[in-house]
């Protein structure tokens, strides 16, 4: 053994790289294996609930009580932010506007800003966080409890009760909830406008909505629909596919924001291209 | 030796009794690990069986094959007469109406109150049920597990004991014919443990139940058992009842008896 070393000095240390190299295949190789079961399981998923939405048992005081929880408990912090990124656009971009001689255009702007972009986007990712993680979170917990289990026991589809429930009231509050974001991002334009100025609210409005067209509309709030179905979908696949443990929880509710928020800014691309090219 | 003796008594015990539930080479692994290697026995019309076993020994894996929540490797589940892994979902569905499952955990859904908690089963259930019918059940369940006052409290509200009690009063709400009860005094003090394994009686002789009774609780095998199993490594190590076993002079029988 000594001799052959002798003879062949690199040959160790080649046998270690290619050891190295080999692990590094195989690991990537487990990696992609991970990602293909992921991505089938996720579609799995997707295809079961489906089947469970046309389903005759409907869960109806689940669905609206998610509706509730989800669209009435996340106003206040949408109003509040929609507000807020009105007035700090109105802020940012007066100077500017003025620099051109542009001033009267700001309502007009931050109109089409708020209902076009802004408004969906900050809406889909706020609520990405408080809604994609609460029901990463709750579904998770209810897995580690065994509450899944137990309703499974009891000859009710679990997918049914809390998957579908969760994902159609997150996919019909989103749009509400970005029209009122988009309302407030308006209020807060308006109060911007009234720091260095005097307008009336009506005048503001008028100036605003003079810019704006019906079809502003209609690709926004499809876009919601599609915002709210993601945030659902992702929060109810990574609550439903969590470990047993109590740190699981924890790593559902988490990757479900990382996911959702992620997944969130991925559509909202596909969604202006698609936008751009039929108009 | 011992192993030959009490299986040949189950097996005496279980001819006398019509079956209920019909394991036979039960396997089960996750990944490389087997947690249940050829597990058989049976269970008996309005039997009371307790499977003992250490940590970690294939008792809640076991149970959870017999409820149909994991599909086992190999061998037959057979429940009142149906062959639980070869069921369809809806096969199964309806199959479960007839047993009742209370967790270790109870498992007390955290969003509802404790009416709505019992009531949850009876909505999807018993669809025959007016909401009179269905509140008089409830009324009933919970008097049965003596917390009839603790009906709009939320889970967080109750004590451990409480949350088993109404975990109890939910299964027994769909009037099973077997209740399979995952380790139902864990976590409990030694008196509320007695209070529950007194109550598992009760329900048995007031239902006319067939249980098994997943536990490493010595006081509630005593309790609660016509009969014993004792599982070790996935296998059926002992059966027989609780003072054969107790009296065994197989060291590794004992050693658990002593413990």
């Amino acid at each position: 053994m000594k001799d052959n070393q002798r003879r062949i000095p690199g040959k160790k240390l080649v046998s270690k790289h290619t050891a190295a190299i080999g692990s590094h295949i195989i690991e990537k190789k487990e990696k992609a294996g991970n990602f293909l079961s992921d991505t089938g399981n996720a579609a799995l998923f997707i295809i079961r609930m489906i089947r469970e939405i046309f389903s005759v048992d409907f869960e109806y005081k689940e669905f609206f009580r998610q509706c509730f929880e989800t669209g009435y408990r996340s106003l206040p912090l949408v109003i509040t932010t929609g507000g807020i990124m009105g007035l700090v656009l109105t802020i940012q971009s007066r100077p500017i506007l003025s620099d051109f001689g542009a001033e009267s255009m700001l309502p007009g702007m931050v109109a089409v800003s708020m209902i076009r972009e802004i408004g969906p986007v900050i809406t889909a990712l706020i609520c990405a966080g408080k809604i994609g993680s609460g029901i990463g979170a709750e579904i998770g917990s209810m897995k580690v409890t065994e509450q899944i289990d137990a309703m499974e026991v009891s000859a009710v589809n679990p997918l049914r009760f809390l998957v579908v429930t969760r994902v159609l009231a997150v996919t019909l509050m989103l749009p509400v909830l970005v029209l009122f974001a988009d309302a407030a991002g308006l209020f807060g334009s308006w109060v911007g406008v009234n720091i260095k100025g005097s307008v009336g609210l009506v005048l503001f409005l008028s100036h605003a909505f003079a810019s704006v067209e019906f079809i502003d509309f209609i690709p926004a709030l499809l876009k919601s629909f599609l915002f709210g179905l993601v945030i659902g979908l992702v929060g109810c696949y990574k609550g439903f596919t969590a470990g047993r443990g109590t740190e699981s929880v924890g790593i559902a509710a988490t990757s479900s924001v990382v996911m959702a928020s992620l997944l969130v800014i991925i559509t909202d691309m596909i969604a202006v291209q698609i936008t751009d090219m039929l108009q | 030796m011992i192993e030959q003796q009490h299986t040949d008594q189950a097996v005496e015990k279980s001819t006398a009794g019509v079956p209920i539930i019909n394991i036979t080479d039960l396997e089960k692994s996750f990944g490389s690990q087997k947690v249940l290697d050829g597990v058989s026995f049976q269970l008996n019309k309005e039997e009371n069986l307790v499977i003992l076993g250490k940590s970690g020994s294939g008792k809640s894996v076991l149970i959870k094959c017999i409820a149909g929540l994991l599909k086992p490797d190999n061998g037959k589940v057979l429940v009142l007469g149906e062959s639980i892994p070869d069921l369809n979902k809806k096969e199964l569905n309806e199959l479960r109406k007839k047993i009742g499952f209370l967790f270790q955990s109870s498992a007390l859904y955290d969003s509802m109150n404790v009416k709505d908690n019992l009531e949850f089963p009876l909505l999807r259930i018993r669809h025959d049920l007016t909401k009179k019918q269905r509140m008089e059940k409830i009324e009933e369940a919970l008097n049965g597990v003596g917390l009839s006052d603790a009906l709009y409290k939320m889970p967080s509200q109750l004590s451990g004991g409480m949350r088993k009690r109404i975990g109890l009063a939910r299964t027994l709400i769909i009037d099973p014919q077997i209740m399979l009860y995952d380790e139902p005094t864990t976590g409990l003090d030694p008196v509320t443990s007695e209070e529950i394994s007194l109550l598992i009686n009760d329900i048995q002789k007031k239902y006319k139940t067939s249980s098994i009774i997943i536990t490493h609780d010595l006081l509630c095998a005593r309790i609660t058992a016509d009969r014993l199993i004792l599982l070790k490594e996935g296998k059926v190590f002992a059966t027989g009842s609780f003072d054969e076993l107790k009296n065994s002079t197989d060291t590794l029988i004992n050693s658990f008896f002593k413990t």
